[in-house]
């Protein structure tokens, strides 16, 4: 072999690299997969270029439910133009396996939902019950306004006169009454009814009401989930953060949570904050103690206490990269093994918390969250990460210098009071100004990131495109996370990005013109905003008649498939880029793009280049102001004596 | 910027509160928690504590939780970059300032007892311009110029214009246009009010140019003014905060003019005033917030050119407002009508005693006269040579219309005091043959001749009543002969449409008529008027209602045939208990027109009386508006009126009109007048001559002694000791209730 040959293979096999500059726009991160390719450490990125996705199952159309398989069946250019004889060894044909392998994904997605906030119910029951010292029921106002919503009274008749209840005897009512939605047999799941009438009455004519939590999602399972994590956490009202790698410091035990439930975080955040842990943390040599987030649990701990967030999903090896992570804690969903490779390379210790994910590749710690025991286990972890922090490699550390400031924490409860104040809170502002054609509509821009596309750029392009046409996004999860790593989520973006409309209501508000409203499984926060739109008035009866958009253009979790279907059954056009496992299944894809608006008003789509999602989203929108008849200018209305006496009863 | 806005604005509100903090802890150590705190002659405590918070604040003690929550609304500063949302913070910190500054004005009120002058006019010679909160007796009967439309609204100024002739100007063009002018605040010592007195313009709420104080923290008393109507006429309850500032945004129909530089304190009114619906107009360069959606159209906007203030104050608050055209040489509008002739200024007097002034109303053919001929028979004015004088007056107007008919003369005529009075510089008193009109001499310096009467009676009978009537001629005679000639004419007149209504009587009827004027201020009350019970606000008798209706054929009086009789005793019909439901959506079921006791019919805040049960007399009391004492009942006429106000139907207690007591129906079903056993006095004296008739209808010719007053006492016992003594019926009569 010539040196030419060798040196011709040796860049071939360079070359199997994932290029940092081309594989993400986000500066953080290709500094840290430089450093991790000259570290010799194997991450995501890379291996996105070494491994192509099969393409059968990409289209959707392998199936394998039963052992005679996995019959795969792919869509070719022939059967694409006509003669599609495709069946499986049962007869299944290709609509039906991508239709059956969709719905399981449904499932999953929503499984994963339901059983966080089944986690909640579990703690927060103990809270109401007084089992544990570690948690109380600290939003009271929002317990009184979800207790209904239960069937809960919130008042007694004492002696003939309506007195207030005991607030942890509604608490244990609500959370029994939460908690019997798992498992329940008949009837159908309470907070459905939450939604505008016109929608749950085509729910109830249409026949898909649950009656049980198990497989249930947008307004069951992860809507549970909000309204509790909101009583025993506080419910989020805007608060001012930081986020990117950049958010750690060298001279401080640097600890990251990961993951997605803010049941062991809240602990661990008053553990981190502790003098107790702060002076330890000084013993071994460290200034302090940082706490950082990563993923939604991140996005949890964010808005309720401003504490900073490390990046989002495909940055989560990334961050041990720096050498500067002393230990990592997981506990559900999104969580790559690969953490634990990586971990090898440094000295990052991974900390599992939770038995449903626990790690088999390297090495990792188990302390398993009980939340009878929740501030101990927060301890116990703290003290692990200090006791790691003397085990920093020498000259292995580099944290990036990427970091920026953000406004963040939009409940639809802080919103109603921005646009208001403590006596005028409502969200008539917004429709108002949504009406006269200052906001053109509305965008749900959420979801992940994928390898399998440029990391943050979908996002970010979108967002900028629909905020530039004076659409207003809300958005969650690592979306939200792409948004605040670049500056749309500080109020001054808006003069900066913003269309002259969107703008002049961001500057009277004061607020971004991306609105971050946490989680994932916070999308529910956005269902509950809508809501409030459609009964604020003046922009039709129903979700589907409103000016408004979903996105997850770099969706990969089955996670989001199902909240893209309870977004579409809410009535959402929803657009998903990349990729959807349907594309196999040509009858089956139409009934999704197409059919589904003729039964719920909303519908899904797939688009990859981001300036089309934006372009077709806006198209929908335009189209329901021309629906609801705002596609003219609305003429100011002075008013007399006689318009006055035509108001009606106040 | 909005952010300017509400960085200056959080300031402002903070050094309000703060200061209002230290006056509070001063006059707590000063006065003690038990000294009362209140706006004198006022119900409804500090009215916009009261009304957004619930809290009823009678001693300093009191103010303490409003302070908190002053204190606790506060928010953080506005921040420079990265900064929170500011706009719910921002409303708030207004809100604050005025919690903090309704107190602070209330201490003012025991600090300096006559720093506010009680009356409904100033007396700026005396240098008594400020008048503070607005007096139960002066709320309520302006109060009902908001709920008739009279009055489309207000502009609440802020400091003062750059000139004397500027201020007038903008006050003017409002007064035009109806609406009340609220002024406080000044600008560098300098005040809006001070200026139009300069000016030479007579203000008061008798112009509707109402001098609440020099201060910013004055603003309160025009708040708490649109809180009080809200309470009072829209039976919005304490308490209700969203339902109270909705009601404001949709109905009242205000706005805040800032006349020159705003500083901090003014921009936290103005945020505070955003919470009502209110927008500021500014005339400086100040920040502007143009997004709509807690007021209705923008709710800042910046330098506007003085003589386009009013205008665009109009537009941004979305009001239509119609300035009333008359062809005659000064200002014509309905602000003008309180306005006083100063001794000084006076150049003609007709009437008043010292000659005779007449005025009749009658329907002519069509052919008989020519529309728009006023003549002027006599001497003119130019005849009274520089220093003015005295003439005899007749105002002869004659109508005709293919729609008009005799029953509507009175009405017409009764119309003839506020129509001359709404000319600047003119005034008029009574009515028929006792009328008084008085001529200032700057409205004769202007061109204002005694045609000129005629041509406002001509234009604006056309105007009002343009559906029943198509020709209009008036006769004005100043020759004594042709004067007394008229007059002996008009009397015999008036005698015979007297009797004529007084023999009307709702047996004789088959059709009655409702009155929802209110229902923009009190959405579910209706008011049914028959002969015989006539609206309880006292504006609105069965005839006039009839020609309202004739008028507007769509409009608040509309026909109810009354139906079968349910109850002829105490006065229910199946055709009215219909209506009624229909348009009380559905609140009110059925309602008696006789009997105060059993399903009364509903009250609204614009009665003009309300009766009270006396069970320990075994009869009835009732009080009118003007009377501010205490009564047997054990409430004033403003605490009954905020019990039974907004539409409710409340056994025991009725609204009613003054007239109504000497209509023979008048709680016929409970026993009727002869039940009546305290009056205030003056509400006596004020009905002598028909208290009088009806005793001796019902065989108690001296029934009106045998009522007790005020002057007798104000509690049941010592009432009912004096009814024992002079031998009132009631005490004999059947048991009350029961």
């Amino acid at each position: 072999m010539s040196a030419d040959e060798i040196k011709v293979k040796a860049e071939a096999k360079e070359a199997k690299k994932a290029n940092p500059k081309e594989v993400t726009i986000d500066i953080a991160t290709t500094q840290m997969l430089q450093k991790a390719q000259a570290d010799g450490c194997e991450t995501i990125f890379d291996r996105a270029v070494t491994m192509k996705p099969c393409n059968i199952g990409e289209q959707g159309t392998c199936c394998k439910i039963c052992a005679q398989g996995p019959c795969r069946l792919p869509l070719t250019k022939k059967q694409a133009e006509g003669s599609d004889d495709r069946k499986g060894l049962c007869g299944a044909t290709p609509e039906t396996i991508a239709a059956r392998n969709f719905v399981r994904m449904i499932a999953a997605g929503t499984a994963a939902h339901s059983d966080h906030g089944r986690g909640v119910t579990e703690v927060f029951l103990a809270a109401a019950r007084k089992e544990t010292n570690d948690y109380q029921i600290k939003d009271t106002e929002k317990l009184l306004e979800i207790a209904p919503d239960f069937g809960v009274p919130t008042t007694v008749l004492v002696d003939g006169v309506e007195q207030p209840r005991d607030i942890y005897e509604i608490a244990v009512e609500v959370g029994e009454a939460a908690m019997a939605q798992w498992g329940q047999q008949h009837g159908e799941l309470p907070l459905f009814k939450r939604a505008p009438e016109p929608r749950y009455e085509l729910w109830k004519k249409l026949g898909v009401i649950p009656r049980g939590i198990d497989l249930s999602d947008g307004w069951a399972g992860a809507m549970t989930a909000t309204d509790l994590q909101d009583v025993l956490f506080g419910t989020p009202y805007p608060i001012q953060g930081e986020i990117n790698l950049g958010v750690l410091k060298e001279d401080h035990v640097n600890i990251i949570v990961h993951g997605h439930e803010p049941l062991l975080s809240e602990m661990i955040v008053v553990a981190a904050q502790s003098p107790e842990m702060i002076d330890y943390a000084k013993t071994k040599g460290a200034k302090g103690i940082v706490l950082a987030g990563m993923c939604c649990t991140a996005n949890e701990i964010l808005v309720r206490h401003g504490m900073p967030i490390a990046g989002n999903y495909l940055q989560q090896e990334l961050a041990i990269v720096t050498g500067a992570l002393d230990a990592m804690v997981v506990d559900v969903q999104c969580i790559m093994e690969n953490l634990a490779n990586v971990a090898k390379c440094y000295h990052t210790k991974i900390i599992t918390t939770n038995p449903r994910c626990m790690i088999e590749s390297g090495e990792t710690t188990h302390i398993e969250f009980d939340e009878h025991h929740a501030l101990e286990d927060g301890m116990k972890i703290v003290k692990a990460a200090v006791d790691n922090f003397p085990n920093r490699k020498p000259g292995a550390q580099m944290i990036p210098s990427a970091k920026e400031k953000m406004v963040v924490g939009f409940s639809y409860e802080a919103i109603n009071y921005h646009l208001g104040g403590t006596f005028r809170g409502s969200f008539v502002p917004l429709n108002d100004n949504i009406i006269n054609g200052r906001i053109r509509g509305v965008a749900g821009v959420v979801g992940c990131n994928n390898a399998r596309s440029v990391h943050d750029s979908a996002h970010l392009t979108l967002i900028k495109e629909l905020i530039k046409n004076d659409v207003i996004v809300l958005t969650t999860g690592c979306s939200a996370m792409t948004c605040g790593k670049f500056g749309l989520l500080t109020p001054e973006s808006a003069k900066v990005y913003c269309g002259p409309g969107l703008a002049e209501v961001c500057e009277t508000v004061g607020i971004p013109p991306v609105l971050h409203m946490g989680s994932c499984v916070d999308n529910t926060r956005i269902l509950m905003a809508a809501t409030q739109v459609v009964k604020a008035g003046g922009l039709g009866k129903d979700l589907s008649d409103l000016p408004a958009a979903g996105a997850a253009p770099e969706w990969m979790s089955e996670k989001a498939i199902a909240i893209g279907q309870y977004f579409v059954a809410s009535g959402v056009y929803t657009v998903f880029g990349g990729t959807l496992p349907v594309t196999g299944a040509p009858k089956f894809q139409k009934h999704l793009f197409e059919e589904m608006e003729d039964m719920y008003g909303g519908k899904w789509d797939l688009i990859m280049d981001p300036y089309e999602m934006a372009a077709k989203m806006i198209a929908h929108i335009d189209k329901k102001r021309k629906a609801l008849g705002l596609d003219k200018a609305k003429e100011r209305v002075l008013m007399d004596m006689a318009d006055r006496q035509k108001l009606d009863a106040a | 910027m909005s952010k300017m806005v509400a960085f200056a604005a959080i300031q402002g509100a903070y050094n309000i509160v703060s200061k209002a903090e230290g006056i509070y802890k001063r006059a707590l150590e000063q006065y003690g928690p038990e000294k009362k705190l209140e706006f004198p002659n006022t119900a409804y405590y500090l009215p916009i504590i009261y009304s957004l918070l619930g809290i009823p604040i009678k001693t300093i003690g009191d103010a303490k939780k409003a302070m908190d929550v002053a204190r606790r609304l506060l928010p953080p500063h506005v921040k420079n970059f990265n900064h929170l949302p500011y706009l719910g913070p921002l409303l708030d910190s207004g809100m604050a300032a005025i919690f903090a500054e309704e107190v602070v004005e209330a201490i003012r009120y025991i600090d300096d007892p006559d720093f506010y002058y009680t009356s409904e006019v100033c007396d700026p010679e005396s240098g008594k311009i400020w008048l503070g909160a607005a007096e139960d007796t002066v709320f309520r009967k302006r109060g009902v110029e908001f709920v008739d439309g009279s009055a489309p609204g207000f502009a609440a100024i802020v400091g003062a214009a750059p000139s004397p002739e500027i201020a007038k100007l903008i006050a003017e063009e409002y007064q035009r246009r109806n609406l009340y002018v609220f002024m406080c605040a000044n600008q560098a010592g300098t005040t809006f009010s001070e200026q139009l007195i300069e000016a030479g313009v007579q203000i008061g709420w008798n112009t509707r140019l109402v001098p609440f104080g020099p201060d910013i923290s004055a603003a309160v008393f025009a708040l708490g003014f649109a809180n009080r109507a809200a309470m009072a006429f829209g039976g919005v309850r304490p308490g209700d905060y969203k339902k109270m500032l909705i009601y404001n945004k949709d109905r009242i129909f205000a706005f805040v003019n800032a006349l020159g530089e705003v500083n901090a304190e003014w921009a936290a009114n103005a945020a505070g005033c955003v919470n009502w619906g209110f927008p500021t107009i500014a005339d400086t360069d100040i920040p502007e917030i143009l997004p709509t959606g807690v007021c209705t159209y923008e709710h800042v906007v910046a330098n506007v050119k003085h003589e386009e203030m009013v205008q665009r104050s109009v537009e941004v608050r979305g009001l239509k407002t119609v300035v009333t055209k008359v062809d005659v040489p000064v200002s014509y509008g309905a602000a003008f009508e309180g306005e006083r002739i100063r001794k000084d200024d006076l150049f003609v007097e007709m009437g008043g005693g010292k000659t005779q002034a007449t005025e009749l109303v009658e329907m002519a053919d069509m052919d008989a006269i020519e529309d728009n001929k006023i003549t002027v028979i006599g001497p003119s004015l130019a005849d009274l040579g520089e220093k003015g004088g005295r003439l005899p007056l007749g105002i002869f107007v004659q109508v005709a219309g293919r729609k008009m008919q005799p029953d509507f003369e009175p009405i017409l005529e009764r119309q003839i005091h506020h129509l001359i009075n709404y000319a600047q510089g003119v005034m008029h008193i009574g009515q028929r043959d006792i009328a008084w009109i008085r001529m200032g001499r700057p409205a004769v310096d202007k061109g204002f001749e005694l045609k000129h009467i005629g041509q406002i009676l001509h234009d604006m009978f056309h105007k009002d009543f343009g559906s029943i009537l198509d020709k209009v001629q008036v006769t004005l005679f100043t020759d004594k002969a042709e004067v007394d000639k008229m007059t002996e004419k008009a009397r015999a007149m008036y005698k015979a449409r007297d009797s004529r209504v007084e023999n009307m009587t709702d047996e004789a009827v088959e059709t009655y008529y409702s009155c929802t004027l209110c229902q923009s201020f009190a959405p579910s009350h209706v008011c049914v008027v028959s002969p015989e019970r006539t609206g309880l606000c006292g504006a609105y008798n069965w005839m006039d209602c009839k020609a309202s209706f004739e008028i507007n054929p769509t409009g608040p009086n509309q026909p109810i045939e009354k139906g079968e009789c349910l109850d002829p005793k105490l006065g229910q019909w199946k055709g009215c208990n219909d209506f009624v439901f229909k348009a009380s959506r559905q609140k009110v079921s059925h309602y008696n027109f006789y009997s105060m006791i059993y399903d009364p019919m509903t009250t609204c805040g614009c009665c003009e009386c309300i009766a009270a049960m006396l069970p320990g007399c075994n009869g009835i009391m009732t009080v009118h508006r003007d009377y501010t004492g205490e009564t047997p009942c054990g409430m004033k006429f403003t605490t009954l009126a905020g019990v039974m106000g907004g539409g409710a139907s409340s056994p025991g207690f009725v609204g009613h009109s003054k007239y109504n007591i000497i209509q023979r129906k008048y709680v016929a079903g409970d026993g009727g007048l002869l039940r009546m056993v305290w009056m205030p006095k003056s509400l006596k004296e004020e009905l002598r001559e028909g208290l009088e008739r009806r005793g001796k209808e019902l065989g108690v010719p001296d029934l009106i002694d045998k009522i007790a007053d005020e002057t007798v006492g104000t509690d049941e016992a010592s009432v009912m000791e004096y009814l024992q003594k002079v031998g009132h019926p009631a005490i004999s009569m059947d048991p009350i209730v029961g």
